[in-house]
């Protein structure tokens, strides 16, 4: 998994059916120093996540198992929000 | 699998329900040199690990759910040892 945190999200109106109902959020990956790493990406969110807030991801087929028995075809999937982390 | 060192904890109250109860640290892959390789990562604890341990990650998630005794959790990393030592006979 990864951190990241909610910075928008994206609307489909014409979407496979499985994809129905998901929510898809755009995701900035950072690191323990709260930085952007690497680039933006599309995450299905199953946790109620809204913009601006910390969350961890997950990627892979993973992504899609909040939602069985529907088969979403994701490969990055939001399943925590982070109240807060400590390094060190 | 990687090697990996503990460099922090996180926490989150509201997650999925097959994370509730488990560990969940930041780590950052090592190279054998002890050197930072690539991104930090968060991953699920499978071996009782701590911050600052040197551990063993594994990058799947198959695997990863199986390590916290989970069937299909929707995770991609887990601990699944702390490195005692590491020979590289040159």
């Amino acid at each position: 998994m990864q951190l990241g945190r909610v910075v928008g999200n994206v609307v489909l109106n014409n979407k496979n059916d499985t994809l129905a109902g998901v929510t898809l959020l755009l995701v900035q990956p950072m690191s323990s120093s709260g930085e952007p790493a690497g680039r933006v990406i599309v995450a299905a969110d199953s946790m109620g996540a809204g913009v601006g807030e910390d969350v961890f991801f997950v990627r892979g087929k993973e992504a899609s198992f909040p939602f069985y028995p529907i088969e979403v075809p994701a490969d990055a999937g939001i399943v925590g929000i982070v109240d807060h982390w400590t390094v060190g | 699998m990687l090697l990996a060192r503990v460099i922090g904890t996180v926490v989150s109250t509201k997650k999925h329900r097959k994370l509730e109860g488990g560990k969940l640290l930041l780590v950052q892959p090592l190279t054998l040199e002890d050197t930072p390789r690539g991104g930090e990562l968060l991953a699920v604890d499978g071996a009782g690990a701590g911050v600052g341990e040197r551990v063993l990650i594994v990058l799947e998630g198959r695997s990863a759910s199986d390590a916290i005794g989970k069937k299909a959790a929707p995770v991609d990393a887990a601990i699944v040892g702390i490195v005692d030592t590491v020979d590289l006979p040159s």
